[in-house]
């Protein structure tokens, strides 16, 4: 990525270069987030979870009614956060875990997960309405960082996304929930034979994957401004992306991923009309499944 | 108007039928080959827009630009397929819905699609055959519905694609599709090329799509992406698991249990705004594809044994 960036800077220029790549890292957050979730359910479940989209939608739209309602945003954040890993845990309790224990077929899996997101989705709209909603924050002051320009919101939003993207790395890498996490992602059977609780580290999972999708997804409010209620699954295909590109089901791949795809967005406007910046994901991810399908950071298993 | 008027029906017979095409085509995807075709409503909007920018811009007439549309469509698919069929069938499902989204989203933002605006102005052909009709109707005493004429040619090309479908499927090609569904190695083993079948299975998904969306586009007028959002892929899920998985025939009882809940919503007497009852058939779509998933898998007329083998 650093070879790109100087090779950019030498085509483009160094402050346009240097501009979109402070613009990649604002995005850059909220698609690595996303895409953390959507892996590690994959990983544990084998569940492509075409309903993750919408868990931001629903985390931001609770996040931001909150702050209608006259909670400060941060904490109107937080209860979306929650309300997000509730939806998501209570989803395995009545969905998902019967579906397992019936046995259920790929297919089953996917159409499920593609009704509970028209569920999720379409109830946010019967709600909110289908139409653009602002967030309301203050999307007018900006900072100058050298011959660089970034909206004080995009960079708190920046530098929340890059602390999290690292403490779930760390935690993912350090703690005891971590390691179980990873350790079912890697062999299920072999996990709860060492005796590790699978079913309450899925539900764990579950929570971990809706409350991060729910910050991923305020965060993507807080920097472009308003949203829609199609926002959630418009990035889907993006996080997907991610999640490919970074190996599905390597929770640091989905991390990386998502700062790829979020710089690769932005580069792109370098030579592209921006409205061509979500065409940028769709490449990446058609090409990464068709020439690359363990992904760049995914292991060659001897077994599948 | 009341939920026993005959133009509610009509109107209710209209999109069940031309859902009714496009779910055929996921039906030989889905019930007799296995393929997880996640991306029909792209076909669909390949088929509809191109017939429309050959009418509009091209000056092609109607009934010529039809036939080419269906063959961009089967283009389409093939060049979709010959890649993505190599993969695992969930990253084929995935591939399928990217691929949906992209053809949106070109549609909207490209300059020969009309962007949002659409296109429109393409139908003058069809307005005059519908109204030619409506006189011969009206002189059998069938009333003067103006969607009469649609209904009528979206049943009379469901029926004759069902009889098509059916045959197909009675024929040694329905047998190896089948085959390939309950066992790609076998019948690999048998000297079959299971890469040109599944092509080919694909090919005829995508023509029916383009053929449901052709009469998408006459029923709406102009056309625009939000009338072939990749969503629509998951009405005719939802068809499918209705009517059940494996056959043809159940395609029609689906399709109009569909319908007939999502326009039947509008005689619920609640206090909702047209949005809100916009939402709400998207919800209603939604617990359909989960309910039935969880509670009867197979569908309600799908036969348990022919869906038991994938997992």
């Amino acid at each position: 990525m650093v070879a790109v960036a100087i090779l950019l800077a030498v085509l483009r220029g160094p402050v346009e270069t240097g501009q979109a790549t402070l613009t990649g890292l604002v995005a850059a957050g909220y698609f690595a987030l996303g895409a953390v979730g959507l892996t590690l359910v994959f990983g544990i479940l084998r569940l492509v979870n075409f309903a993750h989209g919408d868990l931001l939608t629903v985390g931001t739209y609770v996040a931001l009614g909150m702050a209608a309602a006259g909670l400060p945003f941060w904490a109107a954040a937080v209860v979306g956060i929650a309300a997000t890993a509730v939806v998501a845990t209570s989803l395995d309790y009545v969905v998902w875990g019967p579906m397992r224990r019936a046995g259920a077929s790929t297919l089953q899996t996917f159409l499920t997960a593609i009704g509970l997101a028209l569920v999720l989705r379409y109830t946010v709209q019967f709600f909110a309405g289908s139409q653009v909603r602002r967030v309301g924050l203050d999307v007018v002051s900006a900072v100058n960082i050298g011959p660089w320009h970034l909206g004080t919101l995009q960079l708190v939003v920046m530098l929340v996304g890059l602390a999290t993207i690292t403490l779930v790395g760390l935690g993912l890498r350090f703690t005891i929930l971590g390691k179980q996490m990873r350790a079912l992602a890697d062999n299920m059977a072999l996990a709860e034979a060492s005796g590790i609780d699978t079913l309450r580290t899925i539900r764990i999972t579950w929570a971990v994957a809706g409350g991060l999708a729910a910050l991923a997804g305020i965060l993507y409010a807080s920097a472009i401004g308003s949203i829609n209620p199609n926002f959630g699954v418009t990035i889907l295909l993006s996080l997907f992306a991610a999640a490919v590109l970074g190996g599905i089901g390597n929770a640091y791949g989905a991390l990386a991923g998502g700062i790829v795809i979020g710089l690769a967005q932005e580069w792109s406007t370098l030579f592209f009309n921006p409205r061509w910046k979500p065409a940028v994901g769709f490449a990446i991810l058609i090409l990464t499944l068709l020439f690359l399908p363990r992904g760049i950071f995914g292991r060659k298993r001897a077994r599948t | 108007m009341s939920f026993l008027h005959p133009d509610f029906w009509i109107g209710v017979g209209v999109i069940a039928g031309i859902y009714g095409i496009f779910a055929l085509g996921l039906q030989i995807n889905v019930g007799f080959t296995g393929l997880l075709n996640f991306g029909q409503a792209g076909f669909m909007s390949i088929g509809a827009y191109t017939m429309g920018m050959l009418v509009v811009n091209g000056g092609w007439s109607l009934w010529a630009a039809m036939p080419v549309a269906i063959v961009a469509a089967i283009i389409a698919g093939l060049l979709v397929g010959l890649p993505s069929l190599r993969l695992r069938s969930d990253y084929f499902a995935i591939a399928t819905i990217a691929f949906a989204e992209i053809v949106r989203y070109t549609f909207q933002n490209a300059a020969f699609a009309g962007g949002n605006q659409g296109i429109i102005g393409y139908d003058e052909e069809w307005r005059r055959f519908a109204a030619w009709l409506s006189g011969r109707f009206a002189a059998l005493g069938l009333g003067d519905n103006s969607q009469l004429p649609l209904f009528f040619a979206v049943w009379v090309v469901f029926a004759g694609c069902l009889i098509a479908l059916l045959l197909l499927q009675r024929s040694p090609w329905g047998r190896v599709l089948k085959a390939i569904r309950e066992d790609e190695e076998a019948a690999a083993a048998l000297g079959k090329n299971v890469l040109a079948y599944k092509l080919q299975s694909l090919g005829v998904a995508a023509a029916l799509a383009a053929i449901a969306g052709f009469f998408l586009a006459l029923n709406v007028t102009y056309l625009y992406p939000g009338e072939f959002d990749p969503t629509f892929t998951f009405f005719g899920y939802a068809v499918l698991i209705l009517g059940g998985f494996a056959s043809y025939g159940g395609i029609a009882l689906g399709t109009i249990l569909l319908w007939t809940l999502i326009e039947g919503l509008r005689f619920v007497d609640l206090p909702l705004s047209s949005g809100q009852l916009g939402s709400l058939r998207f919800v209603l779509v939604g617990l359909v594809l989960v309910l039935l998933s969880m509670l009867r898998p197979e569908g309600l007329l799908g036969r348990r044994a022919e869906m038991q083998q994938r997992r």
